[in-house]
């Protein structure tokens, strides 16, 4: 019985301890309090963006690596939120998705009031015409992105979902959700589609 | 002098460097040559001369009381500036909070000299081409008195455990339209944007060869810049707000860099592009 009761003392200290040592639930709570007082300067419209939606609080809770159960719930939440175009035509022009692929501009407070339209900076992290020798590798290289799926219908729309909400995916993946944000717009996402798609562009030739 | 005017040549054909296609392995060529060079002759430093002016800073009398910051105390008592760099950002009891050199800083002008704090910290970055502010001028001193020193973070006191804590939920925290965290572009090895290579922050090897590295020169910008303002322009290009000067998601974030970095050289200030 003394045993018994000794190991039982064990098993709740160590159990105290190793929850004690784990900061996480508090991390997050205290991350927030810090956030909140961090950006006290910052001007009332600008704070929305310092608070999370659900899908950035369980990717930072889980450093992106999301179990199962919560990897499906974010997959199912993020594609619920893709909107088509209206007239069924998922690929623009790709010489303008060109440009936006290049641009980096748009959302950081510099760029207020806007002087032009948000770029997708693609370019940043990923190898699109190879001609562009400066090219990011934060992303996959997506050079010869269509003929390698040999221009097929299916991926088209699949590359169209991939660019507006690349989480619909990839669970907690490192691209932002550029669709689904409103950074760009439908239209741009239609150019930036067929930037990839289509056999004419340089990324494909 | 020619060796200053050969680097002050240097200097303005790294800025020529327009076409970044084949800019970053020239640049970075030019770049080598430049730290060789100041290998040969450390005291060309062009960081040296912000160190200069925060020496001089330091020892101003300044401020509605008139003293100046020597009787500062950054941790090892007063006055003691020499290795102070190498073990902040650490507990302060007279202000019972964690606190980074900058904002240490901001503290004892604040109470030695009576300045008021939001004077202090309205303009604490200097624009390209700028000379360094007064507290990039006063930091780089400070840190200047530990180079060649090595990190020795102290987790002692629980708010000093507490804030690396929160430095590293934040640095893994993702947030603002983009969904960036820290980690998205520095939790990985060999990474890039564009041509510009990427630390793997929270690897030690990687740490240890940047974090130390700040204040540093920037050749790109032709002035100094502070650990807050590299990790103000971070949040920046996360599209969040401005952070403000000496905040506690900014020294947390520092703590969490330095434990990263232990046993890392302290270089500052460094060339950096």
């Amino acid at each position: 019985m003394k045993r018994l009761f000794a190991i039982a003392a064990a098993v709740v200290v160590i159990a105290a301890g190793v929850y004690l040592a784990l900061p996480r639930g508090q991390g997050a709570a205290s991350a927030d309090a810090a956030i909140k007082s961090s950006w006290a300067t910052a001007a009332p419209e600008w704070q929305a963006r310092l608070l999370q939606d659900e899908t950035q609080k369980v990717c930072s809770q889980y450093r992106n690596v999301p179990p199962k159960a919560v990897a499906e719930a974010i997959m199912a939440r993020e594609k619920a939120t893709i909107v088509y175009p209206a007239d069924g035509k998922l690929m623009g022009d790709w010489k303008k998705g060109e440009v936006l692929a290049q641009s980096g501009y748009g959302g950081r407070f510099t760029d207020y009031p806007p002087r032009a339209e948000n770029g997708g900076n693609c370019y940043a992290c990923h190898q699109l015409d190879a001609k562009e020798l400066s090219f990011g590798t934060l992303g996959p290289s997506l050079f010869e992105y269509g003929k390698n799926r040999k221009f097929a219908e299916a991926e088209v729309k699949a590359v169209y979902e991939r660019i507006y909400n690349p989480q619909a995916a990839i669970p907690c993946g490192n691209m932002p959700r550029l669709g689904a944000s409103k950074f760009l717009s439908v239209e741009q996402i239609k150019d930036l589609v067929a930037l990839l798609m289509s056999p004419e562009s340089p990324v494909n030739k | 002098m020619p060796r200053r005017l050969s680097l002050a040549l240097l200097l303005l054909s790294l800025l020529a460097f327009t076409a970044p296609a084949a800019a970053v392995d020239e640049t970075e060529k030019e770049l080598e040559k430049y730290r060789q060079m100041l290998k040969a002759d450390p005291w060309s430093n062009p960081g040296l001369l912000d160190a200069d002016r925060g020496e001089a800073l330091w020892k101003q009398q300044r401020g509605p009381k008139n003293v100046s910051l020597e009787q500062c105390d950054l941790g090892k008592g007063p006055g003691k500036v020499e290795g102070a760099f190498a073990e902040l950002p650490r507990y302060f009891k007279d202000a019972d909070r964690v606190l980074d050199l900058e904002s240490r800083l901001v503290w004892c002008m604040e109470t030695l000299q009576g300045l008021a704090r939001a004077e202090i910290v309205k303009r604490p970055y200097s624009k390209a081409n700028q000379a360094g502010t007064e507290l990039e001028a006063l930091a780089t001193y400070v840190a200047f008195k530990s180079n060649g020193l090595t990190y020795t973070p102290r987790l002692e006191h629980t708010k000093e455990k507490e804030a690396l804590a929160l430095g590293e939920t934040l640095f893994f925290r993702r947030q603002g339209p983009m969904d960036f965290a820290c980690a998205t572009c520095h939790g990985d090895t060999a990474k890039r944007i564009r041509l510009q290579a990427l630390p793997y922050l929270s690897k030690p090897e990687e740490a240890r060869a940047v974090v130390g590295e700040w204040p540093a020169y920037r050749v790109s910008q032709g002035t100094v810049m502070t650990m807050q303002h590299r990790i103000a322009d971070c949040y920046w290009q996360m599209r969040l707000p401005l952070i403000d000067y000496g905040s506690d998601v900014t020294v947390a974030l520092t703590m969490y860099l330095v434990n990263q970095a232990k046993g890392g050289a302290i270089t500052a200030p460094a060339i950096k592009r």
